[in-house]
């Protein structure tokens, strides 16, 4: 196991080796930090100032080195539009998205499961075939078009819901809740629902497929042929078995749904780090782009690396060998 | 999808073609499939307007609702735009390109995943492993960030004129590469086990070279499991598009492809003006629909365990 965790933790660390460099190399060879923070009309002499005041007359291994330093440090440079530290921007937009991504996760799996748990078994009746049908449907739709399909039927139809914003926040510390205030709640239920949708579809699937191959177990056959009730084996001996790999599934889930949270965010102009992230991306802001990057490579790895160990806790054969036997479509 | 690195016996076509015959869900994902390229290759016959030729349009027939609301005009079933471009024209157009680089953006990634799934899974040795770290590392990071980051430096570092001229290849390059590892972990499974299968060696010891080894004998036992990916894959493309084009990272509005048309529609969807949008969003949601379930199906018919 200690082998194990330490093979993880160095295959994270190389990950976020590269994905640091390929940050340095963006802040260095696009834009120019010195003409984006002096201006245009600056004389030679005060752009050399700043080139050295700025470390930028140093060799790159130096500067990559500096560059991780501040990263560590959380110094996070200055955008080059907005001048205010990165940072605080990402500390900013931070709950926004956490809110989305947490209440999307918890819809995906309040209405993935039981429907996974009923179409499983109940397989072969026309309505478990018809929820697998309509389960396709709900990966083969991209999340901006539920999204635009949502806001026409429930606030330029209806009217019953904002088609963009956050609603009113309420500030807790350094972090900022949408979720107590009755506006708030109300611009929350369209993103995630939306962002919900296809993962809802995910899970599902995965929850009928790994309960038809518990339902097969021997385990079970002998609790049929000792007369327990279905209700029982079903719910009581056959779900927590398959509950296990929905578990650490849904560790990956939160990563996609941070993930695609991007797309919603960009249609409803919800103000977390996706959006920022596009606003960068836009306007070719490097410091933002290369901090989201590896914030998001460090959330990535984060999550992965605390999967896989997890499956080695649920699944002893792991821990020996390499983690072969991690499904590759998980 | 640990059996997919398994060797498997070529399926006799007879016995592919009678698990297509049995089940209603190919059929039905087939005719559509076949319904949509057939239209979108004949769009230039069919189609009322060109929106690649401005002559075509008609600034009178502007902004008409679908047929069945009042103001809504033949043949202009589904609308037009504000240019007076007929909505079915736009969509067969829209989807032309979305098709285009979907299928483009697929091949990219299954050379790509293919060559470098053979060499590591061949070779092996550090060759080998810095391929698979490098597919590691892109693993841990969600397809649909890469494309944007992509398509979006691409969009900081090239002038207008040049974005204009090479939209559709960056699309296909930011797609393509975002999900090459997929294809080289399938390719490199496979090649590890039948690499020390006896034919592989008798083959080494007749003199054949790696390469020839590499065509002939490995190759042909990832061509299944390599045709299930791709196929699923070009949803995934299509939607990868769209999303990119939506967001404003993808093709220009000059360029007409699904996402581009969702994302100019988006502008009218509050003034009422619903048709723009809607009907695109259906028909991405319809081509995807019809692409999963055909690949579905294809992954349970050319794998004999899951039937």
């Amino acid at each position: 196991m200690a082998a194990l965790i330490a093979q993880r933790i160095a295959q994270a660390i190389i990950v976020l080796f590269v994905v640091s460099v390929l940050a340095f190399v963006l802040s260095t060879q696009i834009g120019d930090p010195v003409a984006s923070i002096l201006g245009l009309q600056a004389t030679p002499a005060d752009r050399l100032e700043l080139r050295e005041r700025l470390g930028l007359d140093q060799p790159w291994p130096v500067r990559y080195l500096t560059f991780v330093g501040n990263v560590l440090r959380g110094e996070l440079g200055v955008s080059y539009i907005t001048q205010r530290p990165v940072a605080e921007l990402i500390v900013q937009r931070l709950p926004a998205t956490f809110e989305l991504a947490g209440v999307a996760l918890l819809f995906s799996l309040g209405v993935g499961l039981p429907i996974g748990i009923y179409a499983a078994i109940n397989r072969g009746h026309w309505s478990a075939d018809a929820i697998l049908s309509l389960s396709v449907i709900g990966v083969s739709v991209p999340t901006f078009v539920i999204a635009i399909l949502m806001i026409f039927v429930f606030s330029v139809t209806l009217g019953w819901l904002p088609s963009f914003g956050r609603g009113q926040v309420v500030q807790l510390g350094w972090w900022t809740t949408g979720l107590l205030t009755p506006s708030g709640l109300q611009a929350l239920i369209m993103p995630a629902a939306a962002l919900a949708v296809s993962q809802v579809a995910l899970v599902a699937r995965l929850v009928r497929a790994e309960m038809i191959e518990v339902l097969r177990a021997d385990y079970i056959r002998f609790a049929r042929a000792r007369g327990l009730k279905p209700r029982v084996i079903h719910l009581s001996l056959a779900l927590r078995n398959t509950l296990i790999p929905v578990i650490t599934v849904s560790g990956i889930q939160l990563g996609f749904l941070f993930a695609f949270a991007v797309v919603a965010e960009a249609v409803f102009q919800w103000p977390g780090i996706g959006l920022l992230f596009l606003q960068a991306l836009g306007s070719t802001d490097v410091p933002v782009i290369s901090a989201i990057l590896l914030l998001t490579a460090a959330f990535f790895v984060a999550i992965n690396t605390i999967v896989d160990l997890l499956y080695a806790v649920v699944d002893p054969r792991l821990r020996a060998g390499g983690l072969t036997g991690r499904p590759a479509g998980a | 999808m640990a059996d997919q690195t398994e060797p498997r016996p070529r399926l006799r076509d007879s016995e592919l073609l009678r698990a297509f015959l049995d089940s209603t869900q190919a059929m039905i994902a087939f005719i559509l499939l076949t319904l949509l390229i057939m239209a979108v290759l004949l769009a230039p016959f069919i189609a009322l307007t060109n929106p690649y030729d401005l002559a075509t349009l008609d600034l009178m027939n502007s902004r008409l609702p679908p047929v069945w609301i009042d103001g809504g005009e033949w043949p202009y079933v589904l609308g037009t735009d504000s240019q007076g471009g007929d909505m079915i024209s736009l969509i067969l157009y829209g989807m032309r390109t979305s098709l285009l680089v979907g299928v483009l953006a697929v091949a990219l990634s299954v050379t790509i995943g293919t060559i470098l799934g053979l060499i590591s899974g061949y070779y092996g040795g550090w060759a080998g492993t810095i391929i698979m770290r490098a597919a590691d590392v892109q693993f841990t990071f969600p397809a649909i960030i890469l494309a944007l980051l992509i398509g979006g430096l691409a969009k900081g570092v090239l002038t207008p004129t040049a974005q204009a001229q090479f939209a559709i290849p960056m699309v296909v390059l930011a797609l393509g590469i975002s999900h090459w590892p997929h294809f080289a972990r399938l390719v490199r499974g496979a090649v590890l086990v039948e690499r020390s299968k006896d034919y592989v060696a008798a083959a080494r010891l007749a003199g054949r070279g790696p390469f020839t080894i590499m065509r002939r004998h490995l190759l042909p036992n990832v061509v299944n499991p390599i045709a299930v990916l791709a196929t699923l894959d070009i949803a995934f493309a299509v939607m990868g598009e769209a999303t990119l084009s939506f967001l404003g990272f993808g093709l220009p509005p000059t360029e007409p492809s699904l996402g581009t048309l969702i994302r100019s529609g988006y502008n009218y969807l509050f003034s009422g003006e619903w048709w723009l949008v809607i009907f695109p969003a259906l028909a991405l949601m319809v081509l995807v629909v019809a692409v999963n379930l055909f690949g579905d199906w294809l992954r349970d018919a050319l794998n004999p365990q899951l039937r």
